[in-house]
């Protein structure tokens, strides 16, 4: 039987605010533990949540940058559960009237665009965190990450394969971090992706009954998990097994998903409002101040790239991956007049020099100033790519300009045709077998001519008058 | 609509309230009793009316987003029960 997957995802997003959301207590990463566990955070009798305003403005900097509904009216709602990392006995959430409701994102699945629906995304407060190991048997409790704010963003079950789940996650946390909302540090929990999960067979319209997998916090074990996973639900249905709706965990070292022991009644949260916060309303001045102060998004700036400087629209969409990436291009764009050149630098040479050595474009040891010299020389034929390589190391390894490494090195390419002829001359005297090989048809003998003449200038010849003046020469 | 027994027990169990065999019978009927209530309440016709989720018809006061807390660990766990390298120890809790 063929089989159809379908998966929606809710990806836990923490805002990057300085406190946290009912509290004034720090939200710092890596602290002591308890150190940043206020008074609030840790549900002291006659304690009151006061609310954070960055954490309501950078909600809706989320909706509008997901061409949302921004609900104007928001009420808090308490989401009732025990458990000891939660000291109060309830998340509070937002369960009616979400902040942000009806959004969608764009996706780009090889040549392929779609649209994905975004359900909701409503405010709340992350728990603290258990430690279960070397307490002799008791579990330990930071509360320091308890009442961080999160969004939590919950999309349609729109994806049907794990490359769209992925990709849908990515746009996701490219639009969360070029927005400023979100420092995106996957390993620090800053944006933790649960994915649902189902099969049913082909052309069928109810979907089949999903698995819920939790927090993945890399865009590999997102994948493998959802992989598994689908081919443990078609390998269960195909042996005439059921799916039980659950929750399970991936495990990073096994590769598989395995259920998590669920406790009794676990999903009823009994959610009613929080008497303790008022309703928060938001203005249209609020919204527009919003408004204003927004960056251009990623697909804005994409299309941008593609009408003003002519890169295909595949760069156009490598260069907007982060927001730091697409203005380093913009500036040696612009100040190179090289769109093509300077999309072919960025996503080849520096994405993978800054790749190999575990860093970011931020941390670039090249400026977009350095770059765009190295790109002016290309642009005008003083270097030819093979120089240009050289010229960039030593970019790299030092902070001369380009101009400055090629009158120390010498590594002006020669375009000078008397220059090159004698050059020419001297390598055909010299290899006359090549000659005659060429002249009896065999094409490749010129590759070995030209090498010659290369070699005797130093790779500094200008490749393409050459080849031209050996034609010539050969054809005389 | 009226609850059971089984329906106390299960709330008891969800809120953490021990409530023992000898009491159910008194706590349903405690509970019922607010439900007749509520039961009066929604006969009430409410048509055209927004829901309101708090008493006054006002909204949130923000705070600006700003440290403002010290740490007071060592206060706050002075009455903690049992703690080690700075965590609280509560029995262990797998799920």
């Amino acid at each position: 039987m063929k089989w159809e997957v379908v998966i929606g995802l809710e990806v836990h997003v923490q805002l990057n605010t300085v406190s946290k959301i009912f509290s004034g207590a720090s939200t710092a990463f890596g602290a002591e533990p308890n150190t940043q566990a206020s008074a609030v955070e840790l549900a002291f009798p006659g304690v009151l949540p006061v609310m954070n305003r960055a954490v309501v403005e950078k909600a809706i900097r989320l909706g509008l940058a997901l061409d949302a509904t921004i609900n104007r009216k928001n009420v808090f709602a308490r989401k009732n559960y025990f458990y000891p990392d939660l000291p109060k006995g309830y998340q509070i959430s937002q369960m009616e009237q979400p902040i942000v409701e009806h959004g969608r994102l764009a996706i780009q699945v090889g040549e392929a665009e779609k649209v994905i629906r975004v359900t909701r995304a409503h405010m709340e407060e992350d728990a603290g965190k258990s430690l279960h190991e070397d307490f002799h048997g008791m579990t330990g409790i930071d509360l320091n990450r308890a009442g961080t704010p999160l969004l939590e963003v919950v999309s349609e079950p729109d994806m049907r394969s794990p490359e769209e789940a992925v990709a849908y996650a990515r746009a996701l946390h490219t639009l969360v971090t070029w927005l400023g909302i979100c420092d995106g540090n996957m390993q620090e929990g800053s944006f933790r992706v649960d994915a649902n999960v189902s099969v049913r067979p082909f052309g069928q319209a109810e979907f089949g009954t999903r698995r819920e997998i939790k927090n993945l916090n890399s865009f590999r074990f997102l994948e493998q998990a959802i992989k598994y996973e689908i081919q443990w639900q078609i390998d269960t249905l195909e042996d005439g097994g059921r799916i039980q709706q659950a929750t399970v965990l991936f495990d990073p070292d096994t590769g598989e998903t395995r259920m998590m022991r669920s406790k009794e009644d676990a999903h009823d949260y009994r959610y009613f409002p929080d008497p303790d916060l008022l309703p928060v309303h938001i203005s249209e001045a609020q919204i527009e101040a919003v408004r204003a102060a927004m960056p251009e998004l990623p697909d804005a700036m994409k299309n941008r790239f593609v009408a003003l400087f002519g890169v295909s629209a595949y760069d156009a969409a490598l260069l907007t991956t982060s927001r730091a990436t697409a203005m380093f291009f913009e500036a040696v764009a612009s100040a190179s007049g090289q769109g093509k050149l300077a999309a072919n630098w960025v996503n080849g040479e520096i994405a993978a020099r800054l790749n190999r050595e575990g860093k970011d474009i931020a941390e670039c040891p090249i400026s977009a100033e350095r770059l765009t010299g190295l790109i002016v020389r290309i642009a005008d034929n003083t270097l030819s790519s093979k120089l240009a390589k050289q010229v960039f190391d030593a970019l790299w390894e030092s902070d001369l300009s380009a101009d400055a490494i090629i009158e120390r090195d010498g590594l002006k390419q020669v375009s000078d045709t008397g220059a090159i002829e004698k050059m020419v001359e001297e390598a055909i005297a010299a290899n006359p077998k090549a000659v005659e090989e060429f002249r009896a048809g065999k094409e490749k003998a010129l590759n070995a001519l030209a090498g010659q003449v290369m070699k005797a200038s130093k790779g500094k010849a200008n490749p393409a008058q050459v080849q031209e003046i050996l034609r010539n020469k050969l054809a005389g | 609509m009226s609850l059971t027994h089984q329906d106390v027990a299960r709330i008891a169990r969800l809120a953490r309230i021990a409530v023992t065999e000898d009491e159910i019978a008194a706590t349903s009927e405690k509970l019922n009793g607010i439900f007749g209530l509520i039961e009066e309440m929604q006969a009430v016709n409410t048509d055209g009316i927004e829901p309101m989720a708090h008493p006054q018809d006002v909204f949130l006061r923000l705070r600006e987003d700003a440290v403002t807390e010290p740490n007071r660990r060592e206060a706050f766990q002075s009455v903690a029960p049992q703690v080690e390298k700075g965590l609280f120890l509560v029995p262990k809790v797998i799920e």
